[in-house]
């Protein structure tokens, strides 16, 4: 008896809700259907405030918040005010893909930005490209994506090897031991080592994969000691790989080493208690301790906004600078079509960002980026040991991708390329 | 391959996994608990102690406090949560592994996504072209230390017979006045105390974050089920054997080789041996003994 009564309650409940959901998504639909409606400007920050990768996301969501937020007190876009949808995505891609669905179907986003690690950009990218979204990623990473929808804000490996190997190179010697993340990312920014070390005379004597769950690296650090490079080009990733600091300066390894990876990102710098960091040489576009005045100002901004955070890393200036290039792209166009700010975009663009001048390179949706050499000494302090604007190559000179004739969604890898970044014809 | 650097990532390695298993294998062994939030024990002990350290205690005395708040929390989580779940197995894998989820989150919220960490000391010990940390080696016999010390409590002290009698038959063992609750609950906070003694441990050696003790699951569980019934037995050897064979593999192919053959190691043995190794020590003594 009680049992069928809570049965039939259910049932009906079940077709409450259905009723409730319907009206919800048809609201939707009429509502914000036309995303270049002038009502409202929607953009979605998909960032991780928790899980494995809180400690570079939550940087990013910060930064976003403050763009949108100086936009906005000076009028938001297009004379509306910005409004954000910003759920935590807790480092789990499924969440990511849900998310993404959500945003783009519910919450008709004018434009994403979402995802730390490259696994996660793979996982939403069919499902931005299928709905023609715009999305930015902002993470540095192993380069090749020539997507229609898709904006690479963040340096890649050449670019970020590309300022600090040849640096190593000229200032210690040419032979480089590379120990690299054993994924995605590390095997083809280890491939970019060997592409730019044959581009500078350099040799890569020595190469050790290391799985992102190994926390010990005593038979690592024997193995460079054993090879006796003159350089080590670290390509480390993730909270278990950031144990090798320490272990390697408790255990004497001295030798220099460069590295596109630390840092920038995980700031590991300000976390581990020094020596654990000195003499490593980083190239990236970015890190907090940037000396010029443009930088400092942009710091203190965040800080003001954010007396409690830890780091401003190299991603979230990418998230910051590139909703500031959106926001213009959409005053250009005198709208939030997502269709017309793609085009208007590809048309490149010069961006004022914290690290310096920079322009988007249009066809093939990246950015030539102000890449410097930051240098760490042994009490943690950053300095600056060189600096140049550094283009994107790969796509546009080497695979000539260019978006403004071909739509495409393809990632493109060094070894179609290069013969030395083809490791199975060693 | 040089000598000394087999010697000296053997010990590193064999620390390694009799630390991470040992609180494991107490509280599975002599209790049947299979405590999935056993990582993020460890990761408590060592946020006890680099919090203390930072704060400015000497680094032994820092563990030490690592090692108090592991077994506190421990001796509260045993008297509200753990203890209504003895002989219910599934229950209570899956209500420790909410613990472990509640943890990590519970400090990312407390302290943030990172704490200043603690550097390595006692600097390394050179030979020739090579060099290996000095404190890493040193924890060789600092498990060693601690498996004796398991030994001598359980088996030379009325403690430990009285656990060791109400793991057996806690019937019998309440008739004959041992106050079983008690028992219990004295040997979960043991292993909860040995879990923050391996964070406190490695404390200075790993990056102390919230999701820190998911690296120390795969080696604990693993070393547990290679080494079978027996606890103080069980993780001695198979500390020893898997030791030996990551430090070999590793030290011949590369960390990737190492980990693939200790799990490859894992799966024969407990393919060929059901009983883990003590079940092959067991059987072995038997065959002795009816001869």
């Amino acid at each position: 008896m009680t049992e069928q009564r809570s049965g039939l309650s259910r049932r009906s409940f079940l077709a409450t809700g259905g009723a409730i959901g319907g009206a919800a998504l048809a609201g939707c639909l009429t509502g914000g259907g036309g995303s270049g409606g002038e009502e409202t400007v929607t953009l979605g920050i998909i960032e991780d405030r928790s899980g494995n990768f809180a400690l570079n996301g939550t940087p990013k969501y910060n930064a976003s918040m403050l763009a949108i937020e100086e936009l906005n007190e000076e009028g938001g876009i297009l004379g509306n005010e910005i409004e954000t949808f910003a759920p935590d995505p807790q480092s789990d891609n499924q969440r990511y893909q849900q998310l993404t669905r959500q945003a783009i179907n519910e919450e008709n986003v004018d434009a994403l930005w979402a995802g730390y690690s490259s696994a996660t950009r793979e996982t939403i990218r069919p499902i931005i490209d299928q709905n023609e979204q715009l999305y930015f990623y902002t993470t540095q990473y192993e380069g090749g994506v020539c997507d229609s929808y898709t904006f690479c804000m963040g340096a890649t490996a050449r670019q970020q090897l590309g300022s600090v190997l040849p640096y190593m190179v000229e200032n210690f010697g040419s032979d480089i031991y590379t120990i690299a993340a054993d994924y995605n990312f590390g095997q083809l920014s280890a491939d970019w080592v060997r592409v730019l070390a044959d581009e500078n005379d350099a040799n890569v004597i020595g190469e050790e994969f290391i799985p992102l769950s190994v926390t010990d690296f005593g038979s690592t650090i024997n193995n460079i000691q054993e090879a006796d490079p003159d350089f080590v080009m670290a390509l480390l990733v993730g909270a278990n790989h950031t144990s090798f600091w320490n272990q390697r300066t408790s255990a004497g390894l001295d030798v220099p080493m460069g590295t596109s990876t630390v840092m920038a990102q995980g700031y590991q710098h300000k976390r581990l208690d020094p020596p654990a960091m000195a003499n490593v040489y980083g190239g990236f576009n970015y890190m907090e301790e940037i000396p010029t005045d443009r930088n400092q100002e942009f710091v203190e901004r965040y800080y003001e906004k954010f007396p409690d955070a830890a780091y401003i890393n190299e991603e979230a200036v990418n998230n910051y600078f590139s909703i500031k290039m959106y926001a213009r792209a959409a005053e250009a166009v005198g709208s939030t079509n997502q269709a017309d700010i793609i085009e208007e975009l590809e048309t490149g663009m010069d961006v004022s960002a914290p690290e310096g001048d920079i322009s988007l390179q249009g066809p093939v949706h990246h950015m030539t980026h102000n890449m410097r050499v930051f240098r760490c000494d042994e009490n943690h302090n950053i300095t600056v040991e060189d600096e140049q604007l550094i283009p994107e190559q790969f796509l546009s000179e080497t695979v000539g991708c260019n978006l403004r004739e071909n739509e495409e969604t393809t990632q493109y890898v060094p070894a179609d390329y290069y013969e030395e970044a083809d490791a199975t014809q060693e | 391959m040089n000598a000394l650097n087999l010697v000296f990532q053997f010990a590193d390695n064999f620390a390694f996994v009799v630390l991470a298993a040992v609180g494991l294998a107490v509280i599975f062994g002599m209790m049947g608990v299979i405590n999935l939030g056993h990582g993020e024990f460890i990761m408590i002990g060592a946020y006890g102690t680099t919090l203390s350290a930072n704060a400015g205690a000497p680094l032994p005395v820092a563990m030490a406090v690592g090692v108090l708040v592991t077994a506190v929390m421990g001796f509260v989580l045993e008297r509200t949560i753990i203890h209504r779940l003895y002989d219910r197995l599934f229950d209570s894998m899956v209500a420790t592994w909410a613990l472990g989820l509640i943890l990590t989150q519970g400090m990312r919220i407390l302290f943030g996504n990172s704490i200043p960490q603690v550097s390595t000391p006692l600097g390394n010990i050179a030979y020739g072209e090579f060099s290996y940390s000095t404190y890493r080696v040193l924890l060789l016999p600092v498990a060693l230390l601690v498996l004796g010390g398991l030994y001598v409590v359980f088996t030379r002290t009325e403690f430990g017979i009285r656990a060791r009698a109400t793991i057996q038959d806690p019937d019998t063992a309440r008739a004959l006045g041992v106050d079983t609750d008690r028992m219990y609950t004295a040997t979960f906070v043991i292993g909860s105390a040995l879990a923050g003694l391996t964070g406190a441990l490695y404390a200075p050696t790993l990056t102390v974050v919230p999701g820190m003790g998911s690296s120390f699951l795969v080696e604990a569980f693993v070393a547990v089920v290679v080494g079978g019934p027996s606890v103080l037995l069980g993780t001695t050897l198979s500390g020893g054997l898997l030791g030996t064979i990551d430090a070999v593999f590793t030290n011949l192919f590369g960390t990737f080789y190492g980990q693939i053959a200790m799990l490859l190691t894992a799966i024969v043995v407990i393919r060929v041996l059901s009983n883990g190794l003590t079940g092959l020590v067991e059987s072995v003594r038997n065959r002795v003994e009816g001869e």
